[in-house]
């Protein structure tokens, strides 16, 4: 039925429409490096190598459908998440700029674990200083601790002391901490050798609050790289943990971070939590975030503050802690965390992390790339005018050499370029900028078909065949060359897309459309023009090509 | 209008100058790859795409020089930095050292921060790839030229005959090989878009000797063609399709051209790649693929005797 001129015709038209259908319903979705926005290639977190390939997939899997709830909040719009080959996650979204570049990565790499824990009196601890200290000279060595500047002798003091005593730390209680004597593992040549180093006790100020110390700011660094080592890890009490508190505290000149005394198993966490909204309190007009609880987590929640009013209750989201309200009264399933001069943005945000739940693991960033808005503006608008430039020279050197062929050629290259773009639309591809360029050459493909085609058609006809004939034997002719260079190109572009990632994907993508447009167009489009320029004529007569 | 209407070039009679032309521009090139080795350590300039590192973009709101910049950026110790395009935009790569993916554009943005003040640019685009996706990519694009290559042979060898297979792939190979020349030479950075540039150079020259190949194997089975002399049945095909060769490229090269001009800094190189492998395909066509398929054809013959020898051992056997 496609064989007859009409129904050629009708083909043709059919085929247009629907592009232009799928171009006005669906336009081309832009690649980021045209549209701007962020790319980012994830991987868990892994570095001895020691997670089973099963425990891997069975992470990313998991990962996958929480970073898909919370994307799909995050308020962009079309984000993709897709798990690529099993053990990687690849997240897409357009126009983030690289202003809102850090929010996002949080959003994506936070693992909003969140865990409530009973904060306990800082003499739970006290009894361990020593044990601590003596590990920590043991582990790094006198010398080591010099260059950090903590080979001192001491104890741990009050900060109304420091502030208000005005002392320096070293002057006071040189010999009061070693009370201690249970210490199993002491070797007795090293205690004699530091017998009153205690690098990390003299770190600690008995603070505002019975449950923690205080530790001034520039001293975070050294302290927590004591806790990380795991010596001290085992030299501490049993069910103890020890927690930053998120923001720092100025008292005085100075800032301060808390060290919190908790137990070291929480009585409900994170993934008990059935919802989680950004509010402002309504006395002092701060950020918050309210939760909910299932009814399982509620039972625990209301049992612990029933037995723990009075107690201090650490709210701690992924080993630090966001807020440690004392627990005034017995509370039921719901409750809220204080964000103190947090933005409401931040409030928002970690409602949504807490909503969406956990990351079942710390995810790495293996690739980033983002590109503002603008530049990819810039580049859409060139590759506009280079593609306008580019279609005038064609249609300028079709012309002239080829008359009214060439016009026939020009008029199926337009029919050509719908279908490229209708196609792309179609199959949701994406149009990167080397995807333009793609375009562009297959284009070029396009343009070589009708050549090969005229050039077998001026050589039958000066071989003195009829008008119709040449034309015939013309295309007939120039059709192995087509088909082989097409597909030649076309393995090629196969081949690009199987091992091509991002950009050089969308490349081999488009290359494969307008290759295949391109076959139909030069044999099937140009075919059917010349077939209507033929219609009114004699086989005898001239044609212009 | 007709360009090379009737034309009669003795191509073939030449291929000796051609081949003197092709080693040339192979020597010149596989120079600049051992120049490279020995002054930046690695025989093509590759980009971040493969050695992993960062790409940073930054546009100046002021004018700015490149060697402000570098000062701000440690002095002898900065890491390269190009102009890109505009006047006051310029790229940073820095290799990833101590630095994470997640960190080193922080700290780049904080240096620049420092000599210049928050306000004073825009950075416009950053690409920073991990050492792990960045041998990955190294080895799929080795992989990807690799299986063209084989499977493009393999159709031409099915759909031809295997000489010309081989002589497609040998003529391809030469256009690669140079081009890459040019690009140790000229220190072009290889990133993504370069090896997709590459592999169309791939396709495209293909294209071109696929199309005189197709009418040699017309013109080699048209009647009395298996008796013709080779030389002249190459040059006769050459001839023949010289017409589209030219309007073909040209009407190509036009575009490129155009791309080039106005496409923008960021595929400017892209572009510069894809013009000079047209150039070079369209040379290889002419000049490479037909006198490697007489050099085949001189050394192992062109089938034609095995094929007599099989059709005597089939009389022989019935």
């Amino acid at each position: 039925m496609f064989t007859s001129l009409r129904g050629r015709i009708i083909l043709i038209i059919a085929m247009v429409g629907v592009s232009i259908g799928y171009l006005v319903n669906r336009g081309i979705k832009l690649g980021l490096d045209l549209q701007g926005g962020m790319h980012l290639v994830l991987e868990v977190y892994d570095p001895d190598g020691t997670m089973t390939a099963e425990a891997r997939a069975d992470a990313i899997d998991r990962s996958e459908r929480i970073l898909r709830t919370r994307i799909d909040q995050f308020g962009v719009e079309e984000p993709s998440v897709q798990k690529v080959g099993g053990d990687r996650i690849i997240v897409e979204l357009p126009g983030i700029g690289l202003n809102d570049e850090s929010r996002a990565k949080d959003l994506i790499q936070q693992s909003a674990f969140l865990e409530f824990k009973l904060v306990l009196p800082v003499t739970e601890l006290q009894s361990a200083l020593g044990r601590i200290d003596r590990q920590i000279v043991a582990a790094l060595g006198v010398e080591e601790l010099r260059l950090l500047g903590r080979d001192e002798e001491g104890s741990n003091q009050d900060i109304q002391n420091l502030i208000f005593g005005g002392q320096s730390r070293d002057s006071t209680q040189a010999d009061s901490i070693q009370a201690d004597s249970t210490g199993v593992e002491e070797e007795p040549e090293e205690e004699h050798q530091s017998v009153n180093l205690s690098p990390f006790t003299t770190l600690l100020l008995s603070g505002d609050i019975e449950g923690a110390y205080l530790v001034a700011t520039e001293d975070v660094e050294v302290a927590e790289r004591f806790l990380a080592l795991s010596e001290v890890q085992r030299a501490l009490p049993r069910n103890i943990s020890l927690h930053w508190e998120a923001d720092p505290i100025g008292l005085g000149q100075r800032t301060y971070r808390r060290l919190f005394v908790t137990e070291e198993d929480a009585f409900v966490t994170g993934e008990m939590l059935e919802d989680a909204t950004a509010q402002r309190d309504p006395q002092f007009n701060q950020p918050q975030v309210a939760f909910q609880f299932n009814r399982a987590g509620g039972r625990r929640f209301s049992n612990f503050t029933t037995q723990h009013i009075g107690d201090y209750l650490a709210i701690v989201l992924d080993d630090e802690i966001v807020s440690a309200p004392v627990v005034q009264d017995r509370i039921g399933a719901s409750g809220v965390i204080n964000m103190g001069n947090a933005e409401m943005l931040e409030a928002a945000d970690l409602a949504l992390v807490l909503r969406a739940g956990a990351l079942p693991a710390r995810l790495e960033i293996m690739e980033e790339r983002t590109v503002g808005p603008s530049l990819g503006q810039d580049s859409i608008d060139r590759g506009r005018i280079a593609g306008l430039v580019g279609m005038v020279l064609v249609i300028l050197i079709m012309t002239l050499y080829y008359r009214v062929a060439g016009i026939l050629a020009v008029m199926a290259l337009g029919v050509y370029l719908m279908l490229v773009l209708g196609g792309l639309s179609a199959f949701g591809a994406t149009l990167t900028l080397p995807g333009m360029a793609g375009l562009i050459l297959s284009v070029g493909m396009a343009v070589d078909a009708n050549v090969l085609i005229f050039e077998r058609i001026r050589e039958e006809l000066i071989l003195g065949r009829a008008t119709r004939t040449a034309v015939d034997e013309g295309f007939a002719h120039a059709l192995s060359a087509i088909v082989d260079a097409n597909i030649t190109t076309l393995i090629t572009a196969l081949i690009l897309f199987q091992f091509g990632t991002g950009p050089v994907k969308g490349f081999a993508v488009t290359l494969s459309i307008g290759i295949v447009a391109s076959f139909f167009s030069a044999l099937y489009v140009t075919r059917t023009f010349f077939l209507v320029y033929l219609s009114g004529k004699k086989a005898s007569d001239p044609i212009s090509i | 209008m007709r360009l090379f209407d009737q034309a009669r070039y003795a191509f073939i009679e030449n291929r000796r100058k051609a081949y003197a032309v092709s080693g040339t521009l192979i020597l010149v090139g596989i120079g600049g790859m051992i120049f490279n080795v020995f002054s930046i350590g690695s025989w093509q300039d590759y980009g971040v795409d493969f050695t992993g590192g960062s790409l940073i973009q930054v546009q100046f709101h002021q004018p700015a020089t490149a060697g402000q910049l570098r000062a701000a950026l440690g002095g002898s110790q900065a890491p390269p930095i190009t102009r890109f395009g505009e006047e006051n935009e310029f790229t940073i790569r820095a290799p990833l050292g101590d630095d994470t993916v997640e960190t080193i554009r922080v700290r780049f943005a904080n240096q620049l921060a420092t000599a210049f003040g928050n306000d004073a640019f825009t950075i416009v685009r950053t690409e920073t790839v991990g050492p792990k996706i960045g041998a990955e990519l190294q080895r799929n694009a080795a992989l990807a030229i690799l299986f063209s290559f084989l499977l493009t042979m393999a159709y031409i060898a099915m759909r031809f005959e295997l000489r010309f297979g081989l002589a497609a792939v040998i003529a391809t190979a030469h256009d690669i090989l140079i081009t890459l020349g040019f690009l140790a030479l000229f220190r072009v950075e290889i990133a993504l878009p370069t090896v997709a540039a590459i592999l169309t150079i791939v396709g495209y020259s293909l294209n071109d000797t696929i199309v005189v190949f197709d009418r040699v194997r017309e013109n080699l089975n048209a009647k009395g063609g298996r008796r013709l002399d080779p030389v002249d049945l190459l040059n006769q095909s050459i001839n023949e399709t010289l017409p589209r060769t030219v309007l073909t490229s040209g009407t190509t090269l036009a575009v490129l051209g155009a791309l080039l001009i106005v496409g923008g800094a960021v595929i400017r190189d892209f572009t510069a790649v894809l013009i000079l492998g047209v150039t070079i395909g369209t040379y290889s066509s002419i000049f490479v693929a037909s006198p490697a398929l007489l050099e085949i054809q001189g050394r192992f013959g062109d089938g034609s005797v095995s094929r007599e020898r099989k059709k005597r051992r089939a009389q022989a056997t019935a």
